[in-house]
């Protein structure tokens, strides 16, 4: 054990060296500092081209499922836009009451009741008919692909990674290639929101009929049951449950999809909505609308949710016809009730346009008055942040050091005394037994004085390859450097890193922050309910509606972004935290308070350490959300990959765009299977149950 | 208090040379021998070296007609594999599994589709019902698999509950329903298609000491009427001697031994068997039948008890009384004499290690 200790600080102090020679050379041999444009291969010209081909030969194809799928999309807008608004929003209140009892259905009615007094219906109901007709077909898709994985093992190590693609896949990259073939319209954000949605349904098919009691399968076997018989009549209904939370997933994608899909323009629903007053800095407006969003998020997952939770429930059935069926009676009878009313009375059929309220130019105003009273402050916020974390990380100390910015300026023997400090440091911890520990104050010293864009890439792409070797294996350790290579191949590298440092910044301050929270709630009851119904609904909410507040306050930059993404990565790593602290083996604690453990004990060196392979999953799941969130940043003025994606998207460019996207990808992977690695290798050897 | 002793010899189910074997290639270790080999011992190391998990090793018993057949062992000794090899849940490596002479497994998917819905009834350990399903729609749903309408399976599922005391219990959901109440869900939607052979995988085991009790009695009480051919799994001894006409006790796969409760009390085949047996209440299991005493001549002061007095009770007078009490059987029969000696000699059997008896 020790000697194998050693050989791997070996290793890691040879890639110091080599990184040092790196840095050393990078001056002399300019390839090592930025790979030559030359060797770049033309990857995105054959890809445009491939795309030219298929659109030219295929199209036809392509466009004939278009101009179908478009009928069912008119046919359910048609209706959603024609019905008297009441009528519909007393089917959607039942279908609430139903789901949940007559709580969810009075918010149902207020958010209802929040979109017609705004003056928003027409794009709601615009929005929800593509969601209306892309959760069915996804649901369909997703089952049919997540039965097949689970009676064919060959085929689930088929499907699993092309969900991983579909789902780390930047959003906006696969608007590109829809776009290209299926042209301008409806059907694009139909088709995203469908391959967007479906990956969550076929995991939890899976999972749901994988988790059926074998006796419950054995019974009904025993029974007598043929094949289709033990599939329809006992997978199913057994796991229906599951295959309810997978509907409830799947809505959730759709929706956001839907709206992010609006970006490609010419819906006229509340995403574009959301978008074109951003783009007009009518912050008040598009917060009216973002509201609007986050309402219809929220009414849809706590509906869906509901369902799920109540598929346990089954009433008896010595009851009569009408009460049995009391939510479809209720149903049709309301509806052809306020349908009549709504001949007689206007109000109830078309929500007059002189009722609805707007507080838009007030709440502009407002901002108006507290950005300019508070200028001083937001700017200060915003300097300190950009001069001592983000330019450091982004361009190094060398760089971020000058008497403009810290006051002083780097010179030689403060470089020095700087190295003399941080090498001490490293050794002093190597002394203490914590060799790595002293390896990782190495590194971290040397990428904050050069800053990521300043390392020279065959350096970073070592230190990254040797770490996912030593944490998951050759194969893994292969993978990555492949990956990473095909980033360096393509030219994006630069790019790479500049959303790398704004994406690991962002994902740092929420999993220290959020991890921070969690264990504060998971000993304090009071904290935890106060903080469920934040995290839920920062969770549900599509990812555009929480730029608005950010860019509202600290305009077009970095640093809103910076904030977006934090306060989108923070919700996994305050739950991760709390619910690995709640749930550790309560044996384990009581032999720990029984040895005389004080309170600060207990956390240190009891807890967290047994809770930190749950913590190691929330922060992969801070990373996942926090580049999920980064891609939506473009929008509000980034300079990573994503910002190419985006601009690929804008000009049409789908090789360039694509290109970028499948870099994410590429990152996003091989963070995802690190951080799971770990936390996998820690739990076994913790003897803790795998999840 | 037993319903059916071991005196009726048709065969129902029999189970020859049966294996299971789980590895890479579990088939290789039977080619030609229908799980015929002469030394099953051997035999099962050479797979296990070979790393291959040995389930069931040569296992062979009869079920007769209305009999409960115990199979006892503790957890990994194969018990609940080899029942699951009698109903096919699990496709044994080797060997027969005949049901009323047929060999269960060259029966197509269809045929045993058939057997199974009208032949067979199985109860699971942790009760195996559909939960979404009510009390009445879950006895009916093998009625339902077979494609019969509502009316009548609702009748024939009446029927069942009634026989297994849930009656007022139709509507409710499985989660509504305690343990005990829940197996006897299990039981009776087991009994719905009115099968010939009965399997009880630890039908027991995961209910209350005091609730298994009273199911137990509940299970015998059902059996007298029902006369059904049962294989009880169980790991409990206890609950094996309470109801067992007959039992086999497993270990590492294989049978060690196979007889009466009482055969196997007096005489158990191995140290192993020892090891249960000799925790046994004796005196609550011995009847006046097993200490008789060979060579004892009768008098007419000695008093008469029937063949199935226990022990514990003739304990009195066997004490008192070193000429013993005549014990006849249920027709008026003489059988021989029971002596406090007999006693000494049926309990010696049953609990003296070799060098003991040695010295005696």
């Amino acid at each position: 054990m020790r000697f194998n200790l050693t050989r791997n600080d070996l290793h890691w102090l040879g890639v110091i060296c080599v990184t040092l020679i790196c840095l050393a050379l990078q001056g002399e041999l300019t390839w090592m500092a930025k790979y030559p444009k030359d060797l770049i291969l033309p990857i995105s010209d054959w890809l445009n081209a491939i795309m030219d081909w298929v659109v030219t030969y295929l199209g036809w194809f392509f466009l004939g499922i278009s101009w179908l799928l478009e009928w069912p999309i008119k046919a359910v807008r048609f209706v959603l836009n024609a019905l008297p608004w009441s009528v519909t929003a007393f089917l959607f209140c039942t279908v609430a009451w139903a789901a949940s009892g007559w709580k969810l259905a009075a918010f149902t009615l207020l958010a209802l009741l929040y979109m017609l007094v705004i003056g928003y219906w027409s794009e709601s109901m615009n929005t929800l008919s593509l969601v209306a007709i892309s959760v069915p077909l996804a649901i369909l898709v997703g089952f049919i692909f997540g039965v097949w994985g689970f009676f064919s093992n060959r085929a689930e190590r088929a499907i699993m990674p092309m969900l991983d693609v579909l789902q780390t896949v930047p959003s906006f990259a696969y608007l590109l290639p829809i776009l290209m073939l299926f042209g301008f319209g409806t059907v694009v954000g139909l088709i995203a929101s469908v391959l967007y949605s479906f990956p969550p349904m076929v995991r939890n098919t899976i999972v749901g009929l994988r988790g059926v009691s074998p006796e419950v399968i054995e019974s009904g076997l025993m029974s007598g049951a043929t094949p289709a018989q033990l599939f329809w009549q006992v997978r199913v209904p057994s796991s229906l449950r599951q295959l309810l939370l997978g509907v409830n997933q799947a809505t959730m994608a759709s929706l956001s999809m839907v709206i992010i899909a609006s970006i490609i323009g010419g819906t006229a629903d509340i995403g574009w909505e959301v978008l074109s007053t951003i783009r007009k800095a009518q912050f008040g407006e598009s917060l009216l609308a973002g509201i609007v969003i986050a309402l219809m998020a929220m009414v849809i997952d706590r509906v869906t949710a509901g369902l799920a939770a109540r598929s346990g429930d089954y009433d008896p059935d010595d009851k009569s016809f009408a009460q049995r069926h009391r939510y479809w009676v209720v149903a049709l009878l309301g509806a052809v009730l306020f349908f009549v009313l709504a001949q007689i009375i206007g109000i109830l059929n078309e929500w007059p346009r002189n009722w609805e309220i707007s507080p838009a130019r007030a709440m502009n105003e407002g901002l108006t008055y507290l950005v300019v009273n508070f200028r001083d402050q937001i700017e200060t916020i915003k300097k300190l942040a950009f001069f001592f974390v983000m330019l450091p990380t982004k361009i190094g100390l060398q760089g971020a050091v000058s008497p403009f910015t810290w006051g002083f300026e780097l010179t030689l023997p403060i470089k020095i005394a700087y190295a003399a400090v941080m090498f001490a440091l490293a050794v002093w911890a190597a002394s203490r037994g914590r060799a790595k520990t002293g390896i990782a104050i190495l590194l971290f010293a040397i990428v904050i004085y050069f800053g990521l864009t300043g390392m020279p890439w065959p350096a970073l792409l070592l230190i990254c390859a040797i770490a996912a070797w030593k944490i998951g294996g050759r194969a893994l350790g292969l993978g990555t450097a492949l990956g990473l290579g095909f980033i360096v191949v393509t030219g994006i590298w630069p790019e790479a890193m500049l959303s790398v440092y704004l994406c690991g910044i962002a994902v740092l301050i929420s999993f220290t922050l959020g991890t921070a929270i969690g264990i504060w709630a998971a000993h304090n009851d009071t904290v935890s309910t106060i903080i469920r119904p934040f995290n839920d609904t920062l969770q549900t909410m599509p990812l555009f509606v929480l730029l608005i507040p950010f860019v509202m306050i600290f305009k077009i930059g970095e640093f809103t972004a910076l904030l977006a993404i934090i306060a989108y990565a923070i919700v996994p790593a305050i739950r991760y935290a709390e619910h690995g602290l709640r749930s550790l083996p309560e044996n384990v604690i009581e032999a720990a308070t029984m040895i005389g453990a004080t309170n600060r004990q207990m956390l240190w060196q009891v807890k967290i350490p047994l809770a930190l392979p749950v913590m190691m999953l929330g922060l992969n799941q801070t990373i996942m959300y926090g580049i999920a969130m980064l891609v939506i940043a473009a929008l509000v003025g980034t300079n990573g990959l994503e910002q190419i994606v985006y601009i690929g998207l804008s000009d049409g460019d789908f090789g360039v765009g694509i290109i970028a996207g499948i870099g994410m990808a590429i990152i996003a992977i091989i963070t995802d299977r690190m951080t799971h690695a770990w936390s996998r290798r820690r739990q076994e050897e913790l003897g803790l149950g795998v999840e | 208090m037993k319903t059916q002793r071991g005196d009726h010899n048709e065969i129902k189910l029999s189970c020859r040379n049966v294996w299971k074997i789980y590895g890479a290639q579990p088939g290789q270790f039977f080619e030609g021998t229908q799980g015929h080999v002469a030394d099953a011992g051997q035999h099962a190391d050479t797979i296990r070296k070979a790393d291959h998990i040995v389930a069931n090793a040569d296992v062979s018993f009869d079920v007769h007609v209305g009999e409960i057949f115990v199979i006892m062992g503790l957890s990994g000794s194969g018990k609940s594999t080899i029942v699951r090899c009698l109903s096919r849940l699990v496709e044994p490596t080797a060997g027969e599994v005949l049901l009323d002479g047929e060999d269960l497994l060259k029966k197509s998917n269809e045929e045993l589709i058939d057997i199974r819905r009208h032949k067979m009834g199985m109860v699971f350990q942790s009760f195996g019902l559909m939960p979404h399903l009510n009390v009445i729609d879950n006895i009916a749903f093998p009625l339902k698999l077979q494609g019969i309408d509502e009316a009548e399976r609702y009748a024939q599922a009446e029927r069942v509950i009634e026989l297994v005391g849930l009656e007022g219990r139709e509507n409710n959901f499985p989660k509504e329903l305690s343990g005990g109440q829940q197996q006897r869900v299990g039981i009776a939607r087991s009994l719905a298609v009115e099968p010939d052979v009965w399997f009880l995988d630890e039908p027991f085991s995961a209910l209350d000491p005091l609730i298994r009790k009273q199911m137990q009695d509940e299970f015998l009480r059902i059996q007298s009427k029902l006369h059904k051919s049962i294989v009880f799994i169980t790991h409990d001894f206890q609950e094996a001697l309470r109801i067992a006409d007959r039992m086999a006790i497993m270990r590492d796969g294989a049978v060690v031994q196979i007889g009466r409760p009482i055969d196997l009390i007096l005489n158990p085949a191995d140290d192993y068997v020892r090891e249960f047996t000799q925790d046994v209440p004796w005196e609550r299991i011995l009847r006046a039948e097993d200490i008789l005493e060979d060579g004892v001549s009768q008098s007419a002061d000695q008093g008469r008890v029937s063949e199935g007095t226990l022990v514990e009770t003739l304990l009195p007078r066997l004490a008192g009384n070193d000429g013993g009490v005549v014990v006849e059987a249920s027709d008026g029969t003489t059988l021989g004499v029971a002596t406090a000696r007999g006693l000494a000699a049926a309990l010696a059997a049953g609990c003296a290690t070799d060098s003991s008896v040695q010295e005696g």
